[in-house]
């Protein structure tokens, strides 16, 4: 690692670290109801007695939690396909694997499968198979040419997938009960509210195996930004580079799918803010990426579930609302 | 189409807004100018204003000519609840078509189905040849398509618990079954008061209402808020209900609201799941999490299943019923 870059690395992440680690630590005081924090932490009054603590560690704590785990998450496997892709529009979900995550849900949802594994429900489990198997197809019909990882066909092939799973989507929708079709609807607007501990650690080894592949993969997605042939004549094994690109980052954007719902506008819009703050180096990116990500969901789903309180607003449209014009007023100030 | 009611209604308030205007024209003239050529421009005016209102008069009966509001002889209804009410009131015979999502009576298994809500067929709807039409205060489109094709509307909303009776009794008078329907809303009526005098001398527990949530979990929790007809029924059964201060009829309950509201008991209506044993059990204690909310710890959570539970029509009663039996116990003579 050249000296530049190392010295880069150890402003941004310590500053975006700090940012992240200021937001985690007030998210879970803040929230729809006045708690106090003495009562919370007082270990004299039952469990069963102290509601500040059970709304801090059963309602706050796990969401919070999840919204750091999901902006990370997308956020990064954001960065690692615009990279893989050459593509600026690309996104997590551009490559089918939030349609077969939504329509894995919308089956659970429909014919009220019952899924439930190791403390989770039906519909994160069936999310999580929908997109799976998304991720099977693309996979076998972006290497059937037997020349390795073809990124054209993959990406082709995912934006087809995802108006193919929308279409079959909307037929189920079509033919199940209107509650079955809203709440597929509202579960496709995103909701971190899981009140529970358990889907948080069913997702965690997939983001840790993905996040283990992200931090060997800045310096060839470096290269692969400037094209195959420039890569592979610096020593990237690309097909290799490829592979481990669209494994881990369609793998860790299921288990955030399945956690949260396909939240919008994260995997998009935070990689582009953060290069318009740090560069465009993928080994300062990507880790400033997935600490920017937890950061700005969990601070818009703090936004979601107190500014129409006791209502809540969905965190899917927030993240837009919010991040949108901050965006296009970051770029408008940078052009 | 447009009946010999609504012609004598609109003539009444042309009539009326003219004789208004008049009379406020007149007023204005005595205390402002009182001069002669002011004097005859309004009148001028007037009779110009009635004229129009002749001319529309006649325009509109030429374009639209009257006809007689006849009894229905062959109804179609894309509304399950109202169609409950057409068989309950008597009129079932007269019911030749329903929506995709009627279940109930068992009568209906029989008859073509014409859509639903958002898909209405209107070219079965047409080739039934119905002479009234039940749908949805939504589907302006049909109505319009009704309109042009002559055929009458009976226009339906979902709204509060009186409203289920207000719809059996006009249901009643607009199909010939009046005294059917009459029966129908005031044995309704009886038992539902029936309910509230019982519930009245006990303890008003504050209720969660859920009617959605995820199988297992406690994600999208979905409530009645503080209008609509679970909400009047709650009441009625002799329960508070915790999110009656939100004006809405559903809610989507965070975790930690519930958590704040605390309620005493916690009622799930499952209208549409099959629940053996075992799985009640589990649904139960999906709740366990919430220890400190009093329904979670005085294990006073009640799972009601049955397809009737929420649909707004002539079942509405046994909900109330149902709903009491679960705040207070057994409480049924």
């Amino acid at each position: 690692m050249t000296p530049p870059v190392r010295r880069r690395l150890l402003v941004v992440v310590p500053a975006f670290g700090l940012l992240t680690l200021a937001v985690l630590l007030t998210a879970p005081t803040m929230g729809s109801t006045a708690i106090s924090l003495g009562r919370v932490f007082d270990t004299s009054i039952p469990w069963a007695d102290n509601v500040d603590a059970q709304i801090f560690f059963v309602a706050r704590l796990p969401r919070v939690l999840a919204g750091a785990l999901v902006g990370a998450t997308l956020a990064a496997a954001g960065v690692v396909l615009q990279a893989l892709l050459r593509n600026p529009l690309a996104t997590p979900f551009t490559l089918g694997v939030s349609a077969g995550a939504a329509l894995g849900a919308m089956l659970a949802i429909s014919w009220q499968m019952d899924l439930g594994v190791l403390g989770v429900s039906s519909v994160p489990v069936a999310s999580f198979g929908g997109a799976i198997v998304a991720i099977a197809i693309v996979y076998w019909l972006a290497t059937s040419q037997k020349r390795g990882l073809s990124t054209n066909i993959l990406l082709l092939a995912g934006v087809t997938l995802n108006s193919f799973f929308s279409a079959v989507i909307l037929f189920v929708q079509y033919l199940s009960d209107y509650t079955d079709a809203f709440r597929t609807i509202r579960w496709l607007m995103g909701d971190l509210d899981v009140s529970s501990y358990d889907p948080i650690v069913a997702a965690l080894p997939f983001v840790v195996l993905a996040f283990l592949a992200f931090a060997v993969l800045p310096r060839a997605l470096n290269l692969l930004t400037l094209g195959d042939d420039v890569a592979a004549s610096r020593g990237v094994d690309t097909a290799r580079a490829q592979r481990l690109a669209f494994f881990s980052a369609s793998l860790a954007t299921a288990a955030a799918v399945s956690l949260g719902g396909p939240i919008g506008f994260i995997g998009i819009v935070v990689p582009h803010l953060v290069r318009l703050l740090v560069g465009s180096d993928h080994r300062v990116v990507l880790p400033a990426a997935a600490l920017f990500g937890a950061a700005f969901l969990v601070m818009c789903d703090v936004v979601s579930r107190t500014v129409m309180a006791p209502l809540e607003l969905p965190v899917g449209i927030i993240t837009a609302m919010i991040g949108g014009p901050f965006f296009l007023w970051l770029l408008v100030k940078r052009t | 189409m447009i009946t010999d009611t609504h012609v004598r209604l609109r003539v009444r308030c042309l009539i009326h807004a003219q004789r208004r205007e008049d009379h406020e024209d007149g007023t204005k003239n005595a205390i402002l100018s009182g001069t002669r050529r002011s004097e005859r421009c309004r009148t001028e005016r007037s009779v110009l204003r009635a004229c129009c209102v002749i001319f529309v008069i006649v325009v509109s009966g030429a374009v639209w000519p009257l006809e007689t509001q006849a009894t229905p002889q062959r109804i179609i209804s894309l509304v399950p609840a109202v169609t409950e009410m057409l068989f309950a009131i008597g009129a079932g015979p007269r019911v030749i078509a329903v929506s995709s999502y009627d279940r109930e009576p068992p009568e209906v298994e029989a008859l073509p189905r014409v859509g639903a809500l958002l898909d209405p067929d209107v070219e079965r709807i047409l080739s039934l040849r119905p002479d009234l039409v039940v749908l949805y205060g939504s589907q302006d489109d049909l109505r319009t398509q009704m309109g042009r094709a002559g055929i009458a509307v009976f226009d339906y909303r979902h709204g509060s618990l009186a409203h289920v009776t207000d719809t059996i009794r006009a249901l009643g008078v607009r199909t010939g079954y009046a005294d059917g329907a009459e029966a129908v809303a005031a044995a309704i009526e009886v038992r539902i008061a029936a309910v509230m005098k019982r519930a009245a001398g006990q303890a008003r527990p504050r209720t969660l209402l859920v009617f959605g949530r995820e199988r297992g979990a406690l994600r999208n929790v979905y409530v009645s808020g503080g209008r609509g007809f679970l909400h009047d029924a709650l009441e009625a059964a002799g329960g508070v209900n915790v999110f009656a201060d939100v004006d809405r009829e559903a809610v989507q309950a965070t975790t930690e609201v519930i958590l704040a509201r605390a309620p005493e008991v916690i009622v799930e209506l499952r209208s549409s799941d099959r629940l053996s044993e075992a799985d009640v059990v589990r649904e139960v204690g999906a709740w366990a999490r919430l220890a400190s909310v009093p329904a979670v710890r005085q294990r006073r959570i009640h799972i009601l299943t049955g397809a009737g539970l929420t649909v707004p029509g002539p079942r509405v009663a046994e909900t109330v019923e149902r709903l009491a039996d679960a705040l207070h116990g057994g409480m049924r003579p």
